[in-house]
C-alpha cells in the first residue's frame, strides 16, 4: 500500500482551478520530486497534503486513511506530515532551539528539559549545535532553512514535504540544504519536494512528476523523464530550465 | 548649510516670541486676562492642591490601563475568530467596536456613570469611580482592540502556515506565534492611546471624582480666578509631553530597525 495516495484531487481559488483531477502515489521511503512551471500547482498540492488548504474534491489517503474527511481532526495528521517552506518561516521572536521545541512542548506535553537532548541531537547532526541560542535574523539563509527542517523533524513526522526549499537561498548556500535532504533520504524518510533544482532531482529522486495545469502530465524515474520525456510539454519545460 | 538653517530658525522664533510679548499686552482686555489667568499668587496657592488631586488621575489611569490592555485583547481575539461556529463572537466584537468608537467618551461616561448607579445600587456599588472606570475601559478597549487587530493582521500568513503545519492548535498558533509578534509591533500605537487615556481620565470629574480638573474648578469658584486651570494644564503637559517624546523615539527606533 502506498504511504500517501492522492486521488483525483481538485482545488480552486475563486474561479482559478489550480489542481484539476491530480492523482499521485507515494511509497514509503520514496523521494518524489514535483517539477513544472510556476503556477502548475506544485505548492498547492503540498499545502493540500498538509491540510493547510482543504481540497474541493477527491481524496488523499495517508496509510489508507482518508485525511480529507472534514470530520477528521487535522492536527494529528499535520503532526505526521512535516512541511518546510521556501521562505523558512521561522518564528523571528524565538531562538533556533525555541523554534524547534515549541511544537513538541505543546503537543507532546513534555517539559523542555525532557525534549532538549533529542533537539540537541538534531542540531548536532546538521552541524548547528553552536547556533541553537541564535535568533533567526542572526543566521544565514542556509542555516535558517536547516533549522526549519529540524523544527519539522522534531515532531518525528512520517512524511516530509519541501516547498522549493532552496529557491530563496544564495547559490552558495543551496548545497548545505541539499545535503540535509540527501541525509534524510538515506535514512528512509518519505519525502515530497517541489523543486527547481533539476540536477538534484535527477540525482536523488526515485520518481519525478511533471505537473502541468494542475495535473501530472508525466511521471517516472529520473532517467525516463530527463532522458526520454514522452510529452511535448515536458520536453518544452525541460528545454527551458536545463 | 545646517548652521544657516539654525540661524534662521532661531531668528524667526525670537521674532514671533517678541511679537507675542510686545503685542498681546497692547490688547484692550489684557489686564483683565492677566489677572484672571496668569495670577502668580493664585497659582502658587493652588498648585500643591492640584498636584495632590492629580494623584487621583494617576490612580484611575493606573487601574484602567491594564484592564484596557486585557479587554482590548479579548475583543481583538473575538474579532479574529475564524470558525463559523464562533461567528456570534465575531459579530459581537464588530458591534462593540462600532458602538464604542462611534460614541464620544464623555457620553459613555454620563450614560454609564449616571445610568447604572441610578438602578439604585447600594454603596459602594454606586461609586462614580467604579462606573466611570467601566465607561473609560469600555471605550478605550474598542480602540486598543483595533490596534491589536492591525498588529495581528500585519503578521504574515506564512507564520500561521508554518505554525499550523507543525500540528499546533489554532489557539496555540495565536498564543505562541502570532500574538507575541503582533503585540510587540503595536506597542508604540498603544502608547499613543495611553497618552490620550491619561488626559481623558479627567473627564471622570463630570460624574463626581475630585481629580485635578474638578479641583481646579473648585479653586476657580472659590477664588474667582481661572489661574488654577492653567496649573492643571501645566501638570498634564508635564506628563504627556515627555511621554509623547518617548513614544516618538520608540517609533523612530522601530522604523529604523525594520528598514
Amino acid at each position: 500500500m502506498a504511504k500517501l495516495s492522492v486521488r483525483d484531487v481538485w482545488k480552486s481559488f475563486g474561479a482559478h482551478e489550480v489542481l484539476r483531477g491530480l492523482s499521485l502515489e507515494i511509497d514509503k521511503g520514496q523521494m518524489v520530486c514535483l517539477i513544472g512551471a510556476s503556477g502548475s500547482g506544485k505548492s498547492t498540492l503540498l499545502r493540500c497534503l498538509n491540510l493547510l488548504e482543504p481540497v474541493d474534491d477527491g481524496e488523499i489517503l495517508l496509510d489508507g486513511q482518508d485525511i480529507t474527511d472534514p470530520d477528521l481532526d487535522p492536527q494529528p495528521v499535520r503532526q505526521r506530515i512535516g512541511m518546510v517552506f521556501q521562505s523558512f518561516n521561522l518564528f523571528p521572536h524565538m531562538t533556533a532551539v525555541e523554534n524547534v521545541l515549541l511544537a513538541p512542548r505543546r503537543i507532546r506535553r513534555k517539559r523542555r528539559e525532557e525534549l532538549l537532548p533529542e533537539a540537541e541531537a538534531l542540531f548536532a547532526r546538521f552541524g548547528l549545535v553552536d547556533r541553537m541560542g541564535h535568533y533567526p535574523d542572526q543566521l544565514s539563509g542556509g542555516q535558517q532553512q536547516r533549522v526549519a527542517i529540524i523544527r519539522a523533524l522534531a515532531m518525528r513526522p512520517e512524511v516530509m514535504l519541501f516547498d522549493e526549499v532552496t529557491s530563496a537561498l544564495d547559490p552558495a548556500l543551496v548545497g548545505e540544504v541539499l545535503d540535509v535532504l540527501r541525509a534524510l533520504k538515506a535514512e528512509g524518510m518519505t519525502m515530497v519536494l517541489a523543486t527547481h533544482e533539476m540536477a538534484f532531482a535527477r540525482e536523488a529522486a526515485d520518481k519525478i512528476c511533471f505537473l502541468d495545469e494542475g495535473r501530472i502530465l508525466e511521471e517516472g524515474p529520473p532517467s525516463a523523464i530527463f532522458g526520454a520525456p514522452r510529452e511535448d510539454r515536458t520536453r518544452g519545460f525541460l528545454a527551458r530550465v536545463l | 548649510m545646517r548652521r544657516r538653517s539654525l540661524v534662521i530658525a532661531t531668528a524667526s522664533t525670537a521674532l514671533v516670541v517678541a511679537a507675542i510679548v510686545l503685542l498681546v499686552p497692547l490688547a484692550p482686555g489684557w489686564e483683565r486676562v492677566q489677572k484672571a489667568f496668569f495670577n502668580g499668587e493664585v497659582f502658587w496657592k493652588t498648585f500643591p492642591g492640584l498636584v495632590k488631586a492629580f494623584l487621583v488621575d494617576i490612580m484611575i489611569f493606573a487601574w484602567c490601563a491594564p484592564m484596557i490592555a486585557v479587554l482590548g485583547l479579548v475583543i481583538a481575539l473575538a474579532r479574529d475568530a475564524r470558525s463559523p461556529a464562533l461567528f456570534p463572537l465575531r459579530l459581537f466584537g464588530m458591534v462593540y467596536n462600532d458602538v464604542f468608537r462611534g460614541v464620544p467618551v464623555i457620553l459613555v461616561i454620563y450614560l454609564v456613570g449616571f445610568g447604572i448607579p441610578g438602578l439604585g445600587l447600594p454603596r459602594p456599588w454606586n461609586s462614580p469611580y467604579i462606573w466611570g472606570t467601566v465607561a473609560v475601559v469600555l471605550t478605550y478597549s474598542a480602540y486598543v482592540a483595533e490596534v491589536y487587530r492591525t498588529g495581528i493582521e500585519s503578521i504574515h500568513e506564512s507564520q500561521r502556515a508554518a505554525a499550523t503545519s507543525l500540528g499546533l492548535s489554532h489557539w496555540d498558533v495565536m498564543r505562541f506565534v502570532i500574538l507575541p509578534q503582533a503585540i510587540r509591533r503595536v506597542i508604540p500605537a498603544n502608547m499613543n492611546l495611553l497618552i490620550a487615556l491619561q488626559k481623558d481620565v479627567a473627564l471622570l470629574s463630570f460624574i463626581g471624582p475630585v481629580e485635578v480638573l474638578r479641583q481646579a474648578g473648585v479653586y476657580k469658584s472659590l477664588l474667582a480666578n481661572f489661574t488654577p486651570y492653567l496649573g492643571a494644564a501645566l501638570i498634564f503637559l508635564a506628563v504627556t509631553v515627555p511621554a509623547t517624546r518617548w513614544v516618538d523615539r520608540m517609533i523612530a527606533r522601530q522604523n529604523a530597525a525594520r528598514s
